[in-house]
């Protein structure tokens, strides 16, 4: 007759070593994991503290770094260029597609709201590097844009919309609201279908019109896949770097410089490994700072 | 649930760790110290190919066919020698440039800006190279661009790079428009140039069409060749070298800067400058858009093709009559990796370039610009009417008039992309003054060359 506690012991032996093996399983993923994210991830924040070209020696110079990212006007502009970007990255696609999908889905029957689906999503699909060129050549002075313009006689606002200073941050805005449309449409369309339909009825019955309906069964109902919807552009707005970087490079004079393109400018163009580090490492904790509040109040609609 | 934790928070704490020590024992880039700077070039006796068979490793820029029809040639007369060639843009290379040369040093690499090069000890010392093959015999003018000091200032120092050729710039014009305004000849003096552009504004032309956009301020050209209208281009050479104490918010900058933004105001350009990239510009020049651009001879072959009998060139007016000419010169600039693997095979290449008749042939042909090399050397018969051979007879100018800038978009890696680009995109929206921008640029080069 074994003592019960040995057999507790062995029981728990037991287990800690199927724990074991089950880190042995998610090994691979656990090394990968280890070596190319949280390595960089801490090297970069160790580079941060140092003044280093990326190949010579370097020197220690402790929050020198930090201390002119809030000192330097040039550095500081690029934050709030992003945050203007949120504008057009997150506002816009999440309002015209929360329209969108509650039009489709009005639709839903008919063979035009797959189209739509279809061709609302494609943006998505297309790889950013060529949503830029195309862009690029759609908004030229010589463009389909202004082209537009012309023909219904707006002639007079023509202008290379990429290439002015008032113009140039919008312009890059547009083409990233034009990518992520599709996206938050077609996760709030997802999210639509999932509400029992028994709802809308019984508000009809109740003489609620569609705005009714809108505002108080489908918009409360969506708040996780808007949370969602804002969370995901918001990140991609703050972090943004592909389009811009095809679009503008940052110019005219800076107008459309974000803090992506300055890390990888900082970088790679004026070798301050250093303050392209602490640059990247403030831009992680901003896009922290603004996503976890916005993780909370979705989180609240349990 | 509670017992498993203890093994994750372990695990956790072992990973993290382990992750911060290997990060953080070590300052980063304290391994690669510059312990393989050979300050002194070893003497070289006999730099060839040999015999054996040979993979030289090149880096080239992508969209200029010199360099690869040069090989070519090579592998045809050295059949021992075979190539391994890697192609980007010129913005890539000189992002790339630092860690190509540590990581995976090529034999023969386009380079960038070489000041920062040189200082951190990645760029073979061809001094050695220049005495056996002569190079020190040929015009000093055509080296000193690539003579670093360990300090990074250029214009003396030992050799750490060599030409393929080296480029003329100037201002290229549509003869058909030209004609149309009256333009007999090319003008004189910055007056006459003014005049010119006049007319062809009232004519309903585009004057001038230079790109300016995204992160290539092309209007550093016309600036630079205003500077040393008014100026002397040995100043602007002075700071473009990082000799100290040397500055660009002069006086006579100044008047370049404000000339510059005369034109702008004038309507002198196209409006749309801001937008525009260097291939946009070269298309639009091509199909007739335009009277002038400002650029360099090694569109030279290309134009003559393209525009046949339709393009002219001529050097940058001085700001008084009978004034000297001067104009952006530089080698296209290729260096060895001081790890390189063939570097002797890679230097006897370059003196190929330079004094082998085929290869000169085809610097001149493909390059469009003047072959490197000796000053009497044998140079290809090219048609008269082409403005290759324009181009090549302004060398000739230059060379007279000691005229031979650098570029100021040159004076640091970053100079460019950070400082005249933005500056100038703002001064060609009205958004900067000419004073201001000159003291922009200034600052940001005293701390890039700190640096």
């Amino acid at each position: 007759m074994p003592h019960p506690s040995t057999g507790r012991r062995a029981r728990r032996a037991r287990r800690s070593r199927v724990a074991w093996i089950g880190w042995l399983f998610a090994l691979p993923a656990v090394v990968m994991y280890a070596t190319f994210v949280l390595r960089p991830l801490l090297l970069t924040v160790q580079y941060s503290f140092y003044d280093w070209n990326g190949i010579g020696s370097s020197t220690w110079v402790g929050l020198a770094n930090y201390g002119r990212l809030v000192t330097d006007p040039e550095l500081f502009a690029t934050i709030g260029h992003a945050f203007e970007l949120i504008l057009f990255f997150s506002l816009i696609p999440v309002l015209l597609g929360l329209f969108v999908a509650a039009t489709i889905r009005g639709i839903a029957r008919s063979r035009l709201a797959t189209v739509a689906r279809t061709v609302l999503f494609l943006p998505q699909v297309i790889p950013l590097v060529a949503a830029g060129i195309m862009w690029s050549w759609l908004l030229s002075s010589t463009g389909l844009a202004n082209e537009l313009l012309s023909a219904v006689g707006l002639g007079r606002l023509t202008r290379a919309w990429l290439g002015e200073f008032g113009t140039a941050l919008p312009a890059v805005g547009i083409i990233g609201a034009w990518v992520l449309v599709g996206l938050c449409t077609l996760l709030l369309l997802a999210g639509m279908s999932k509400i029992d339909p028994a709802l809308y009825e019984a508000a009809r019955l109740d003489g609620a019109g569609p705005v009714r309906e809108f505002a108080s069964i489908t918009l409360p109902s969506l708040r996780q896949e808007i949370g969602v919807c804002v969370t995901v552009t918001v990140i991609a707005a703050l972090a943004s770097f592909d389009i811009v970087y095809i679009a503008t490079q940052g110019g005219p004079g800076n107008s459309t410089m974000v803090p992506g393109l300055e890390i990888y400018y900082l970088a790679f163009s004026e070798r301050e490994v250093g303050m392209a580090s602490a640059l990247a490492v403030a831009l992680v904790i901003l896009v922290l700072a603004c996503v976890i509040p916005l993780q909370r109040f979705a989180r609240d609609a349990r | 649930m509670a017992h498993r934790s203890p093994g994750r928070r372990l695990f956790a704490a072992l990973t993290l760790t382990g992750l911060l020590a290997s990060a953080a024992c070590s300052a980063p880039g304290s391994d690669s110290g510059s312990t393989e700077t050979d300050a002194s070039a070893a003497p070289v006796t006999s730099a060839t190919c040999g015999t054996g068979p040979v993979t030289l490793k090149g880096y080239f820029e992508t969209g200029f066919p010199l360099p690869k029809n040069l090989s070519d040639e090579f592998t045809k007369q050295f059949p021992n020698v075979k190539w391994d060639i890697r192609e980007d843009q010129f913005a890539v290379i000189t992002q790339n440039a630092p860690r190509v040369l540590t990581d995976d040093p090529p034999d023969l690499m386009r380079l960038p800006q070489v000041s920062e090069l040189v200082k951190d000890g990645l760029l073979k010392n061809l001094d050695g190279y220049a005495q056996a093959f002569g190079w020190d015999k040929w015009p000093a003018s055509q080296l000193e661009q690539m003579r670093v000091s360990s300090t990074g200032e250029r214009g003396d120092g030992p050799l750490s790079a060599m030409g393929l050729n080296f480029s003329m710039t100037g201002v290229f014009y549509n003869k058909k428009l030209a004609t149309q305004i009256g333009m007999t000849q090319p003008p004189a003096t910055l007056a006459e140039f003014d005049t010119v552009l006049q007319k062809a504004k009232d004519a309903g032309l585009v004057p001038i069409n230079q790109f300016n956009g995204g992160a290539t301020g092309g209007l550093a050209f016309p600036l630079q060749n205003l500077m040393a209208a008014y100026g002397d281009p040995a100043a602007i050479n002075q700071w473009i070298f990082q000799k100290s104490g040397a500055t660009i918010d002069t006086p006579t900058n100044l008047q370049a800067t404000q000339h510059l933004e005369k034109w702008l105001k004038a309507g002198f350009f196209a409006p749309d400058i801001n937008s525009q990239d260097y291939a946009t510009m070269m298309s639009r020049f091509i199909g007739g858009k335009n009277l002038f651009i400002f650029d360099g001879d090694w569109e030279s072959g290309n134009l003559d093709k393209q525009m046949a009998g339709n393009v002219g060139f001529f050097l940058m007016p001085s700001a008084q009559a009978g004034g000297k000419r001067a104009a952006m010169s530089a080698p296209l600039t290729y260096g060895i990796s001081s790890k390189a693997k063939n570097a002797d095979c890679a230097a006897f290449f370059l003196n190929w370039v330079a004094t082998n008749q085929q290869a000169r042939d085809i610097a001149v042909e493909v390059g469009g610009s003047h072959p490197m090399g000796p000053a009497d050397a044998y140079m290809p018969e090219v048609a008269k009417d082409t403005v290759t051979a324009s181009t090549l007879a302004a060398g000739a100018t230059i060379g007279q008039d000691n005229g031979a800038m650098d570029f100021i978009a040159n004076a640091t890696g970053a100079i460019y992309a950070k400082g005249w680009t933005p500056q100038l995109q703002k001064l060609a929206a009205g958004q900067q003054k000419p004073d201001a921008l000159l003291k922009s640029v200034q600052k940001d080069y005293e701390s890039q060359v700190k640096d």
